[in-house]
């Protein structure tokens, strides 16, 4: 769990001082995915490596767990926190699995742990080991070197993981898969993630919470569903888009709004599963012109119904839409 | 392998100046040069050794003085100062390195420790400038994502910024070292002997078999110096970062 209590970030410039960061306060329980996002100089990627205390705030405080961050050295501290950057930041000098030994290496693992750790890891982010092990960097392409970014932030198995902007380099095609792989991982791994980005589809499709910054104030947190539901003012609808209804329907899955009676099916034999998002019902509504459509299982079973009014019902309704988990 | 091509490679030029010194060689015989020079044996192996003292001595120093140098000009603290220094360094450079020893010569007077000093100068200055720029290269967001991940300040210097700056600190290292042995003759001129006496006593004399005998070993140990240094880079210069190893696919 990550808290910060008031955080603020002064800078001393020549024309007086600039408030980078302004009394930021909230919570990221543990496990969950937050996204920093916002404008550029909004204070986003300030907030993030004050965390880490790549930056030092002016005043506030930030607990990890509990415990307040200002009284560990910052060096040990970042050695319990993955880093990824944008630039992703692999030693050139280094082979990847020399890469990802090094926090393991600052934490004194032994050698046959730390390459059983990367071979673990590159698995894990479909790199194969005995390919990749041994190659430099420059032997990487992009979406190869962004996942062994991850693999050598998550090395040493730290709770948290800052990530700033980590899949802003890739093309837009390898950012989607990556983006899969990285949720699959998570669901898995349950890290408390911490992550910049300035696209409010990222940020909609990883976040469990959203904090939405302008000009170093934090304007709205909220899970995705709400932030796009019920955006606290002007600005975060902006920000958000006109087309927020239609953001929703990729974090609302039809389990959510299906209900068990009435369950017909199409004599063309149109269907949703329960676990897809309503994006794929909203598509069929459309295409098929239908208001209902009968839900299936995994194994092919009707299990229920999707109604239009369900939906709408279910859009109309943010105040009682609870999180969806992933 | 992909590795046996970049040997070939930085081969090459070794084996066209052999070719040279045979043709070079196969002259000097022909002319009966060759007999004339081999009188000078006693002299030749003699200076030779205090010519690689003179080299050697002066280019130790200079490595390990202008690397720690340069090293020292990068570190964050020294921001304030790098730049003015590197500019005085520039400006030094800018003397003729015959200048240079004629300076030492009315600081130090003659003989060899006023040599040696003087080469120590002229190869210092090239190693601080690439040192410098070097580390300074090396992109600001590896740093960042070595602090990021809790290395201390000087396990970044060591692992992250040292390694990625090497090529180019061997470039400077080798630039200077060419400077150095090349230098080294002129070194006779304020007494600090090696070959420097059978050229210029050979000049003077209108003794070219005598200017040969200096002029030869001279070539050959430039030769070798850059040899080595050229090999030292190759190796020690990590793969990752060595642009003369070839790399796999991108």
């Amino acid at each position: 769990m990550i808290r910060l209590d008031g955080v603020t970030k002064v800078y001393e410039t020549k024309q007086g001082p600039l408030t980078s960061v302004d009394h930021v306060s909230f919570e990221v329980p543990h496990g969950e995915t937050c996204v920093l996002l916002g404008p550029s100089g909004c204070g986003k990627t300030t907030t993030l490596r004050m965390i880490n205390r790549l930056v030092a705030p002016t005043s506030g405080k930030i607990f990890i767990d509990g415990h307040d961050t200002d009284r560990v050295d910052p060096v040990e501290l970042r050695r319990t926190i993955g880093y990824v950057i944008q630039q992703i930041g692999l030693f050139p000098n280094m082979t990847v699995a020399e890469n990802i030994a090094v926090v393991p290496r600052l934490l004194k693992w032994d050698t046959a742990r730390i390459r059983r750790r990367a071979q673990d890891l590159l698995a894990m982010l479909a790199l194969e080991p005995a390919d990749f092990l041994d190659r430099y960097p420059g032997e990487l392409s992009g979406g190869q070197a962004q996942r062994v970014g991850v693999a050598r932030a998550l090395a040493a198995d730290p709770p948290v993981l800052l990530m700033d902007e980590p899949f802003g380099a890739v093309d837009p095609v390898n950012r989607e898969v990556i983006q899969d792989e990285f949720l699959r991982m998570q669901r898995e791994l349950r890290k408390t993630v911490l992550f910049v980005s300035h696209d409010i589809d990222e940020a909609v499709k990883m976040a469990d919470r959203i904090a939405i910054f302008r000009a170093g104030r934090l304007e709205q947190y909220a899970p995705p569903d709400e932030l796009l539901g019920r955006p606290a003012n002007e600005f975060v609808k902006g920000f958000v888009g006109s087309d927020r209804t239609l953001k929703r329907l990729r974090r609302i899955c039809v389990r959510e709004v299906m209900s068990a009676a009435g369950a017909r099916t199409r004599r063309d034999g149109a269907t949703v599963h329960a676990g897809d998002d309503l994006r794929r019902v909203a598509t069929l509504f459309l295409e098929l012109d239908t208001d209902e459509l009968a839900c299936v299982d995994e194994g092919g079973a009707v299990v229920g119904v999707v109604t239009r009014e369900a939906v709408a019902a279910r859009l109309a309704g943010a105040d009682m839409a609870a999180t969806t988990p992933q | 392998m992909t590795s046996r091509d970049g040997e070939r490679r930085s081969f090459f030029p070794y084996v066209v100046l052999g070719v040279i010194g045979l043709v070079v060689l196969w002259v000097l015989v022909a002319t009966g040069t060759w007999n004339d020079m081999l009188k000078f044996r006693k002299d030749i192996a003699y200076l030779t050794r205090q010519h690689v003292l003179l080299v050697a001595i002066s280019g130790s120093a200079a490595i390990v003085a202008g690397v720690a140098l340069g090293i020292g000009l990068s570190r964050p603290g020294m921001a304030r100062y790098a730049e003015a220094t590197i500019q005085i360094v520039n400006m030094a450079t800018a003397i003729p390195t015959l200048g240079k020893l004629a300076l030492m010569m009315i600081v130090l007077g003659i003989g060899a420790w006023p040599a040696i000093v003087g080469l120590w100068v002229a190869t210092l200055l090239p190693i601080v400038r690439n040192t410098y720029a070097g580390i300074r290269a090396v992109p600001a967001h590896l740093v960042d994502a070595a602090r990021g991940m809790g290395m201390a300040p000087r396990r970044i210097l060591l692992d992250v910024e040292i390694p990625n700056a090497l090529f180019v600190v061997f470039a400077g290292v080798r630039t200077a070292m060419a400077i150095n042995v090349g230098t080294a003759p002129i070194a006779f001129l304020i007494g600090g002997g090696g070959l420097g006496e059978l050229i210029f006593t050979g000049i003077d004399l209108q003794d070219q078999a005598m200017m040969l005998a200096g002029a030869i070993p001279t070539a050959l140990l430039a030769i070798a110096v850059d040899f080595l240094f050229g090999q030292a880079q190759y190796w020690l210069v990590p793969r990752g970062v060595n642009p003369l190893r070839e790399r796999g696919s991108v």
